[in-house]
């Protein structure tokens, strides 16, 4: 088991009344595997990713339970631990390609910064090496050319790509996608969602992907995560939840999707 | 309870301090107009670079006049300058902004190469041309500071404006056929306001240490009659032995500023 | 490439614009110069032949060409009142408010860079918010009332520096300096409070971003983040400031040079005003003018180089 999550849960203290945002979550990954989590927003799905990522610091809030990686805990480890397995062992990709890239860095920079942090080692020939690989892994045309642009001078699309890459520069064991295709254009989300399932076959990469996007998720997910305000409604595989929805919030859900598709 | 919540909600507590400074300074200015407890420009020669007491607050200058009174008449010279400098600076620069925020095109491009220029002016520097040309005095140092304060406003007006003349209700209005005067001093100016007067206060602060600069330089207001700046001029020889006829001048100019400076940043907070 | 040239185009025209301006201001509106340089007294003949000599007579922009043509080849006319050339009483003088206003842009940069990061890296702690409050309290300390502060603390009370002693970098370098730095620490104070208060600002704005989650998420820690991430985007706005701050201390050191006593451009340029010796006035606002000018071309090269942005808009 690659990654196992026991009885997640997450509170805000900044207001008077505390916050729970996600509540006793359990659920856990297997080595290569792709699991969907879906829900819509509010509903902890983007906080969950952000816990196993390492990426909860605000100091007002509180988290409980346990997340084991490769059976080493994260949830309460220390920041010097934690950042041993971010972008090394574990990378994430975010909703806003536009702005999740450093404006001021180019992309070759950019996409090397993990082997410079994890790799120290490496020359620097063998890190542009590996950027270009990985550019040109992700189907970024020319990416020689694209390892000296800057992000202002790409589409949403291709610096999506760009991220991907970045994340991928490492290896790492499990992806977390979180929304990674909702700011971008239906003919795009498809050609990442494609993307990220070749990369997941060739790699072995797990992918933890998050989106509220039903119709995407099932093309992608061989497992899924119901999320309903911080609580897990519903968990199974893909087929079977969508051939037999136990709770009416998956029953509305899958509802929706027909809908939605005839509006686009 | 209340206090904590009053705290928190509305006011940053910044904000408060800015409010109590600004209102005993406003209140001291006010004053002045009626009320000074010596005349300011009462010679003493008994009396002279007193120390502070409880006959001359802040003590006596070198001919004896209270420094207490001369402060106050300075403040209220400041003020009264400042204040004109940041009408003409706002009226101007709302006038220039809003057309060329709102019409662009060439007017706008010449405008505003003009205005460029003379924003990369320091501010006193300009009104040094200004004064050298027409002369020393406090309604030259007005006209001068405020046409120099017009690029800063006219600058913050225009991207205003270039925000507002595209929004679906300016677009509507102008489909219902509303004037263009009107669409642009009823329609879009109030919602500039906001923004305005956070940068009225900042260049009322500008306008504040620019005055107390000229006059400090000898071409501001014209003695005998006070100001703060020439004051902190002539303190300067009686250093020494009289160091606070240089420190209250100085002070209040520092409260004045400090109490709109906090008075901004509150009201930009919110 | 492109960029840089557009921008030297157009620092070459506001150039030309100011100088107009300038030349317009000074012929037009004081009235006849003759006349002001010999007194309103005088028999028409000799204001006449005054005329022809200084060229009254003939057409304006004809005499602002040669005027520009002449001012770029170092010559800045005749001062009225000491009959000097204008060249060579400001001169001797420009290196003393030059390396006053350098000396104080330096301090300025050096001691906000730190305290500016310091705060924004802990922002919201104790130290962060005394230093808050001490940056509100000096930006609303005019420049000047720091200087006579400084001279009653450091000269009088201290004895670190005698008020009034300034002695000239040709006579003696390191008591020119000596005494110099305390006018630049007066000019550099209330600038050292608005820049650090622009850098922390920038700071903590920019580290809400999402590139700085990024950041984070690939493993690099909090000082890999704000040097390597952070700041150069946080420096765009400071830049700007800083650029204008470099005219604003040149303009300072003027009134600073009259706090202490120092024999500077400003004191020429002050002189010259309450005579109305326009040559010599017109001849300091131009020179500055240019300094500014210059000023923002380094600031939109600098700009341009940090935020790959700029060059697209240009192209």
């Amino acid at each position: 088991m690659l990654l196992e999550i026991k009885d997640l849960c997450i509170e805000f203290h900044d207001h008077d009344v505390p916050e729970r945002v996600v509540n006793h979550v359990s659920f856990s990954l297997e080595e290569g595997e792709i699991l969907g989590i879906v829900g819509e927003s509010g509903s902890g799905k983007s906080m969950t990713a952000m816990a196993i990522a390492g990426l909860l610091k605000r100091h007002d809030l509180e988290k409980k339970g346990e997340i084991f990686f490769d059976g080493k805990e994260l949830l309460h480890a220390s920041r010097a631990e934690l950042r041993n397995y971010q972008g090394n062992d574990i990378s994430i990709i975010f909703q806003e390609p536009m702005t999740s890239l450093n404006p001021v860095k180019r992309i070759g920079w950019q996409v090397e910064e993990s082997l410079k942090i994890h790799k120290p080692d490496m020359s620097q020939s063998e890190r542009k090496r590996r950027a270009i690989e990985a550019l040109s892994d992700v189907e970024l045309p020319n990416p020689e050319q694209i390892y000296r642009k800057y992000p202002h001078e790409l589409s949403g699309g291709m610096r999506q790509r760009v991220m991907i890459a970045s994340a991928m520069i490492c290896e790492p064991k499990l992806l977390i996608a979180d929304e990674p295709t909702t700011a971008l254009d239906v003919t795009i989300q498809l050609q990442i969602v494609k993307l990220l399932q070749r990369l997941n076959k060739e790699k072995n990469m797990a992918v933890l992907f998050i989106s509220h996007d039903l119709s995407l998720v099932k093309r992608l997910c061989g497992r899924i995560i119901v999320m309903q305000n911080g609580d897990v409604v519903e968990q199974g595989a893909t087929q079977a939840i969508f051939d037999n929805p136990q709770e009416s919030y998956t029953r509305e859900l899958i509802n929706a999707i027909p809908k939605l598709e005839k509006v686009l | 309870m209340f206090m904590k919540g009053f705290r928190n909600k509305k006011y940053p507590p910044n904000f408060i301090i800015g409010a109590v400074i600004t209102g005993i300074m406003l209140l001291l200015i006010l004053m002045s107009f009626f009320y000074t407890p010596y005349d300011t420009t009462k010679m003493d020669s008994a009396s002279k670079l007193a120390a502070p007491s409880l006959r001359h607050l802040m003590g006596c200058d070198n001919f004896g006049r209270d420094i207490f009174s001369r402060v106050l008449k300075g403040m209220q010279n400041t003020f009264v300058i400042a204040f004109l400098t940041v009408i003409i600076g706002t009226v101007g620069g709302i006038i220039i902004g809003a057309f060329t925020g709102y019409f662009g095109g060439l007017l706008d491009e010449v405008l505003m190469r003009i205005i460029d220029v003379v924003f990369a002016f320091p501010s006193i520097l300009l009104a040094l041309v200004f004064v050298s040309i027409f002369g020393t005095g406090r309604y030259n140092v007005v006209a001068a500071l405020g046409v120099a304060f017009i690029p800063s406003f006219a600058r913050i007006v225009r991207s205003e404006f270039i925000k507002y003349r595209e929004m679906d209700y300016v677009k509507s209005a102008r489909l219902a056929g509303v004037g263009r005067l009107r669409i642009i001093f009823v329609h879009i100016l109030p919602n500039t306001f906001t923004v305005l007067v956070s940068s009225i206060m900042i260049g009322f602060n500008n306008a504040v240490l620019a005055e107390a600069g000229m006059s400090y330089l000898g071409i501001g207001v014209q003695p005998p009659d006070a100001s703060l700046g020439s004051m902190l001029s002539e303190s300067q020889t009686y250093l020494f032995s009289a160091p606070w006829y240089a420190i209250f001048p100085g002070l209040m100019i520092i409260l004045l500023v400090l109490g709109f400076s906090l008075l901004a940043d509150g009201i930009k907070a919110k | 490439m492109k960029y840089g040239l557009k921008k030297f185009a157009a620092m070459l025209i506001t150039i030309l614009c100011i100088s107009f301006l300038v030349y317009l201001a000074f012929d037009v509106i004081p009235g006849d110069a003759a006349l002001a340089a010999l007194g309103t007294d005088v028999e028409p003949v000799r204001l006449e032949a005054l005329r022809e000599e200084m060229g009254l007579n003939r057409p304006f922009l004809e005499r602002y060409f040669d005027w520009l043509v002449s001012f770029v080849t170092g010559d800045f006319g005749t001062s009225y009142k000491y009959n000097l050339p204008v060249a060579d009483m400001i001169i001797s003088k420009l290196p003393v408010t030059v390396i006053m206003a350098l000396i104080s842009f330096v301090i300025m940069t050096l001691v906000s860079l730190p305290v500016g990061i310091y705060t924004a890296k802990h922002s919201g702690g104790r130290i962060d918010r005394v230093i808050t409050v001490i940056n509100q309290v000096m930006m609303s300390v005019p420049h000047f009332f720091m200087g006579i502060i400084i001279t009653y603390v450091f000269g009088m009370v201290l004895k670190l520096f005698t008020p009034g002693g300034f002695v000239s970098y040709e006579v003696d370098f390191w008591g020119f300096l000596s005494y110099i730095i305390f006018p630049c620490i007066a000019i550099a104070l209330p600038k050292i409070a608005m820049s650090v208060k622009l850098l922390r600002g920038s700071c903590v704005g920019e580290a809400k971003k999402d590139y700085v989650r990024t950041a984070y998420s690939k493993g690099n820690n909090t000082n890999k983040v704000l040097y390597r991430h952070v700041l150069k985007n946080a420096m765009i706005p400071v830049i700007t400031l800083w650029g204008m701050m470099l005219a604003d201390m040149l303009v300072g050191s003027i009134v600073i040079e009259q706090v202490f006593n120092i024999p500077g451009i400003g004191r020429i340029l002050l002189t010259s005003i309450s005579y109305r010796d326009y040559p010599v006035v017109e001849a300091i606002i131009v020179l500055i003018a240019f300094v500014v000018v210059a000023t923002n071309f380094c600031v939109d090269i600098i700009y341009g180089i940090i935020d790959p942005r700029i060059n697209v808009g240009a192209e």
